[in-house]
């Protein structure tokens, strides 16, 4: 028998809002529902589910509620947020090895309304193992308990290994708000800024990030449904392809409180994602026509780019300065507006704009799509038309 | 009406050191060796037994060669700072003013965050050395942290 090969054919989504008003539970059923509909599968035959830690919607309740009548695996990927893309691998390994047939994968949260992972925790139950993150445990003393100080530690040996500023932070900014002011789903809809906007927000870490290089707190939540390719070509919407997917966790390496391996410019899981990747579908930086990169701040993005060879490195500046990024650039990124722009659905709303950039059903629509990259820094994908 | 510990102090009194506002770190079981020398003013770190390796964070096994002959073994104290911020938003928990955060890059070639202290945060410099000295925590702990190099 040959190889299974595994596609996306459905993405939901609620609103993205600063108050739900509802649980995170119904929030996860919700999406969850809007993408078996996108599908055009009953929530019922969904017989895997996936997603990654630091999401408190429970298996076995979101289960109950969409009618699943016999799960058959179910995994939670360690990670946080730098595991969204690893969920697409999961899946695809879950469809190609013939174990199930309708793999959901899933992220609710009441970011900003419930709690906020921007300000200072009050529950340290985060930092335990199975996390992924036990050596935040070593910044707390120090004043470094938010995600801003440990991307903000991370980020400088960059920016002084390679002279970047702030303000070339800023040109990120301001192009993923232009996608998110033309974006009816975007928090920041119609709500462009400048780079002197960006330069006039206030420091949340000096002299790394300013208030508008990070991502935002929201509520919301995102779904995306993968089943075998034979099977996607009878349903609703043309086949999204996962033409490959993997996982980089490189030794020393740790999610965001990324400092304790050899060299501090460089992210190496990143490029060992592309290194994998690149290699799993014979594609090179030059195949893909958009790339949809983790952005919880400025610095994640800069350094994907050049982990993914789109730039060399210490160039991400001078790839974005020059416009590259933008609708007609060589390499659009975050069509939506990103996680700063759109809103913070912890990497899964920027997958899903992957699967509406190959689909041709984006807002900002590039032309003749035919791969896009998904990366969320330890994880990556390439989305290709079938 | 004056609460009895805001009444102003006898102009012989001997000023007493302000109550310590810097959080106590979590302890695990893996890391208690090294809060308990912190609590001494001593600086230590785990050194492979077989190989001769430092390792951080903790950890019970040595990742070159997988020994579990583990040497708790004072370290130098002297590094020199490869990374530093200083937080603004949201002000950082136990602090007055913005500390200077940074990461330290020890001599025996293990990294640890830590504050610069004794200096401008405008004045650090990459690669600048340093060397360890101890503040208090609240609940009667000390943390190693880092002051320019005599």
């Amino acid at each position: 028998m040959t190889q299974r090969q595994a596609a996306i054919v459905g993405i939901g989504a609620t609103e993205f809002s600063k108050e739900s008003g509802r649980t995170e539970l119904q929030l996860a059923a919700e999406c969850a529902k809007a993408a078996c509909d996108d599908a055009g599968i009953s929530p019922k035959d969904i017989d895997g589910m996936i997603t990654f830690t630091i999401d408190n919607s429970d298996e076995i309740g979101l289960a109950r509620c969409l009618g699943v009548k016999d799960l058959a695996y179910t995994s939670r990927i360690p990670g946080g947020g730098a595991a969204a893309a690893a969920t697409l691998y999961h899946a695809m390994a879950l469809i190609d090895a013939n174990v199930c047939e309708n793999v959901l994968i899933w992220r609710a949260m009441n970011e900003r309304s419930q709690y906020r992972f921007g300000q200072t925790p009050t529950n340290m139950s985060g930092y335990t193992a199975g996390h992924g993150t036990g050596s935040l445990l070593w910044c707390i003393p120090f004043g470094a308990m938010t995600p801003g100080t440990w991307a903000g530690l991370a980020g400088r040996p960059y920016m002084e290994k390679y002279g970047v500023t702030n303000r070339d932070f800023g040109l990120l900014s301001v192009q993923q708000r232009k996608y998110a002011s033309t974006n009816p789903k975007a928090w920041f809809y119609e709500k462009p800024i400048t780079l002197d906007d960006h330069q006039n927000s206030r420091w949340i870490v000096e002299p790394v990030l300013r208030l508008l290089d990070c991502c935002q707190e929201s509520d919301g939540a995102v779904a995306i449904l993968v089943t075998s390719m034979e099977r996607a070509r009878d349903l609703k919407q043309p086949p999204v392809r996962i033409l490959g997917a993997t996982q980089s966790i490189p030794r020393n390496v740790e999610v965001i409180a990324n400092f304790y391996h050899d060299d501090l410019a460089v992210m190496p899981e990143a490029e060992g994602t592309a290194k994998r990747l690149y290699k799993q579908t014979g594609m090179k930086p030059g195949d893909m026509q958009a790339a949809m990169i983790y952005d919880a701040f400025s610095p994640h993005v800069f350094m994907q780019l050049e982990a993914f060879g789109f730039c060399k490195r210490g160039e991400a500046k001078d790839f974005i300065a020059s416009g590259e990024i933008d609708i007609g650039g060589k390499l659009p990124i975050n069509t939506h507006g990103g996680l700063m722009g759109e809103a913070y659905i912890h990497g899964m709303n920027t997958m899903a704009e992957g699967v509406r950039q190959v689909r041709g059903s984006a807002v900002n629509q590039v032309r003749n799509v035919r791969n896009v990259l998904v990366s969320s820094g330890m994880a990556g994908a390439i989305l290709a038309r079938d | 009406m004056t609460a009895p510990n805001e009444a102003a102090p006898a102009p012989d009194a001997v000023p007493t050191a302000a109550k310590p506002t810097r959080l106590a770190p979590i302890v695990t079981l893996d890391a208690k060796f090294f809060w308990d020398a912190s609590d001494r003013e001593e600086f230590v770190g785990q050194q492979c037994g077989a190989c001769g390796k430092f390792r951080f964070p903790p950890a019970p096994m040595c990742a070159h060669c997988n020994s579990l002959d583990t040497r708790i073994v004072q370290l130098s104290g002297r590094g020199k700072v490869v990374s530093w911020i200083k937080p603004i938003h949201p002000p950082a928990f136990g602090f007055k003013e913005p500390p200077t955060v940074a990461v330290i890059e020890l001599e025996e070639g293990t990294r640890f965050v830590s504050n610069v202290v004794g200096i401008a945060f405008e004045a650090v410099t990459m690669n600048m050395a340093v060397e360890v000295c101890f503040e208090a925590t609240m609940g009667n702990h000390k943390v190693p942290v880092f002051r320019p190099a005599q």
